[in-house]
């Protein structure tokens, strides 16, 4: 599904940093461990096709994702994969529904009502599709978050830092809701965290370490 | 979800600036619109008013004036002249027609006008019901001296002596209505037509009944002596050719060739109790005069609709310094570069052409409370409710503002590094 080999990549040209090499099989969830600037976002935006222009391979889903155009990488984000961020930033002028819809209108897929009611009652949140995302509790934003970012089913979901600002209970339901949500739509969860609390869920791990 | 619901979410997520840059660009256009419907009928009007007529033959005084009264009916006489003078002229072999005019009484403010049924024929007058005007005493009427005056066919009224309300009345003769006539929407529609005997008539019995007084108007003072020679007048058939007793207050000419153009002006003119003037230059001078303050009122219309240029630029760029993370996480979630850059200059164009359509709409509602409130603009065959295309380029042009606004903002998204963004930086 996933394979990185000989990655290097260079920050505006001067500091450069490489990473381990490593394969993730379909279905397979898989932690990037390191402290902050060991890399382990920049190899999340690398994954996810955030980010180009680096040396070496990164073949996702049988796609050399650096022989890709820059539109060509955007529509294929849009299929494959689905992004979960530290902050859950949701788009505060839509509502929770419309957050939802954009993600398949943004890839250029049509709209499900049914798969958005689906999300939404699977994550427990059925009751706010209409609400305004400013009125609701910091778990119900990162519910819709998670629910965006699985609603094109993606290949892979790629989640930065998603527990680093919960505490210990919320950390083991986002963990474990992460993981069921990937398990039921046949995803790859790949976590790239410092948070040794997760270690314990995701066996497979690659480990950075800061390189200057 | 679309594109628009995506654009109006984000300008309905900050209604007070939305509102603001709105408005500011819908007053601009207002003010454009207002002055483009007034100018535009304005001209229009004096081009339908003053068609057929190339020169304008009266009393010594104010050019203007004369155009004014016997053209679009809204200033005062000049004077009078005597009807032999302005035979004379009427016989020139280079005048195709002359229409004598009559002026001096009024009813409810309406302007009663002695003429011949050449009037009729030149503006192209049609009558609603009735008949035109004939015999002494017969008037045929505008359509809103019937409705505001509630004048109906068959009724008498005696005329008030001057062109306001409140003059002297001459209730020694009665006026009888026997035709009405369809609405024209110009000065038409607001004058009451006789002839030419009928207004000597009323000023007979006023210079009889007021001879001991002194006359402060001159040009209302008529003096009439049954003609028993008949040689019948070019001007007013019914009276001897070279009568020196009567007298009219204006006479409207057409030329045979250009060559009147030339040498009449200069002939009436060198007559020293007469004066010609030109409808085309003097409504020009007008204009040239009114021009001004058009200007200036222009000037201030599109230093409002820089500012709200301005203004919507300054609030795009910094709206999209706070969606910088949006537009990230839109990109993440499969937006093309593309998309987002026509998304936010959809939003510069909405929001123009949107402000806009708010100030054709206020443009012309202000037109219509105007003329609603002042009867002159009435008289001056103005309304709110005509259009005219170049309204569709205030709108497109508004469009092409919008974009010009959009466009910095824009190329800021399509520059925005994703990557960086979303780790935080």
């Amino acid at each position: 599904m996933i394979e990185v080999k000989g990655l290097t990549y260079t920050y505006n040209g001067q500091k450069a940093i490489s990473f381990p090499d490593f394969i993730i099989n379909q279905g397979e969830h898989c932690l990037l461990l390191g402290s902050s600037g060991s890399g382990k976002t920049t190899l999340l935006h690398l994954l996810g096709g955030l980010l180009r222009n680096y040396q070496g391979s990164v073949i996702t889903a049988e796609q050399e994702l650096s022989r890709l155009s820059e539109s060509a990488l955007d529509a294929f984000r849009g299929k494959q994969m689905g992004f979960i961020f530290q902050k859950n930033h949701l788009i505060t002028a839509l509502n929770v529904e419309d957050n939802l819809k954009l993600a398949p209108y943004l890839a250029g897929a049509n709209i499900d009502e049914k798969r958005i009611e689906e999300v939404l009652t699977r994550l427990g949140i059925a009751s706010k599709r209409t609400a305004k995302v400013t009125e609701i509790s910091q778990g119900q934003a990162q519910r819709v978050a998670i629910a965006r970012a699985v609603m094109h089913k993606p290949a892979i979901i790629l989640a930065d830092e998603p527990t680093s600002a919960l505490d210990d209970t919320s950390c083991e339901q986002v963990i474990q809701l992460l993981m069921e949500v990937a398990k039921e739509n046949k995803a790859s969860l790949i976590v790239a965290t410092h948070d040794q609390r997760i270690k314990n869920y995701i066996s497979k791990q690659v480990i950075l370490t800061p390189q200057y | 979800m679309s594109v628009i619901k995506l654009v109006w979410n984000y300008l309905l997520a900050k209604p007070l600036n939305t509102f603001l840059n709105i408005v500011l660009l819908a007053l601009g256009i207002a003010v454009i619109t207002l002055l483009l419907l007034f100018n535009n009928q304005l001209q229009e009007n004096i081009a339908r008013n003053g068609r057929g007529i190339d020169l304008v033959v009266g009393a010594k005084g104010s050019p203007l004036q004369l155009i004014l009264c016997n053209i679009f009916h809204i200033d005062f006489p000049t004077g009078n002249i005597k009807l032999n003078e302005a035979e004379r002229i009427a016989k020139n072999r280079l005048i195709k027609q002359a229409i004598p005019l009559a002026l001096g009484d009024s009813y409810n403010g309406f302007r009663i006008i002695g003429t011949n049924q050449q009037y009729a024929d030149l503006y192209e007058m049609q009558l609603q019901e009735g008949v035109w005007w004939k015999k002494n005493l017969e008037v045929t009427i505008g359509s809103n001296v019937a409705t505001i005056g509630k004048l109906k066919i068959g009724d008498a009224f005696a005329s008030a002596h001057g062109m306001t309300e409140g003059g002297h009345s001459h209730d020694a003769h009665q006026f009888k209505v026997v035709g009405i006539m369809k609405p024209s929407n110009t000065v038409i529609d607001n004058l009451i037509f006789t002839n030419v005997e009928s207004v000597w008539i009323m000023h007979e019995e006023h210079a009889e009944g007021e001879e001991a007084d002194h006359h402060h108007d001159d040009e209302e003072d008529h003096h009439h002596e049954v003609a028993a020679d008949f040689k019948p007048s070019v001007l007013v058939p019914s009276v001897s050719a070279n009568d020196s007793t009567h007298e009219i207050t204006a006479m409207l000419l057409d030329y045979r060739s250009p060559m009147g153009a030339v040498q009449m002006p200069r002939m009436v003119n060198s007559q020293s109790s007469l004066q010609a003037a030109s409808p085309a230059f003097e409504t020009a001078r007008l204009f040239s005069i009114l021009g001004v303050g058009v200007d200036i009122l222009m000037a201030f219309a599109y230093v409002l609709i820089f500012i709200s240029a301005l203004s919507i630029f300054i609030a795009l760029y910094n709206s999209l310094k706070e969606r910088r993370y949006d537009l990230a996480i839109m990109r993440s979630m499969g937006a093309s570069r593309l998309k987002l850059v026509f998304t936010i200059l959809l939003e510069g164009m909405v929001l123009t052409v949107l402000g806009s359509l708010l100030g054709l709409a206020l443009g012309h509602c202000v037109l219509a409370l105007m003329t609603n409130l002042v009867e002159e603009t009435q008289k001056a065959g103005i309304t709110a409710l005509v259009f005219y295309t170049e309204e569709w380029i205030l709108l497109a042009g508004s469009l092409l503002l919008g974009l010009l606004c959009a466009i910095i903002p824009a190329l800021q998204a399509y520059r925005t590094d994703i990557s960086k963004v979303l780790a935080g930086n």
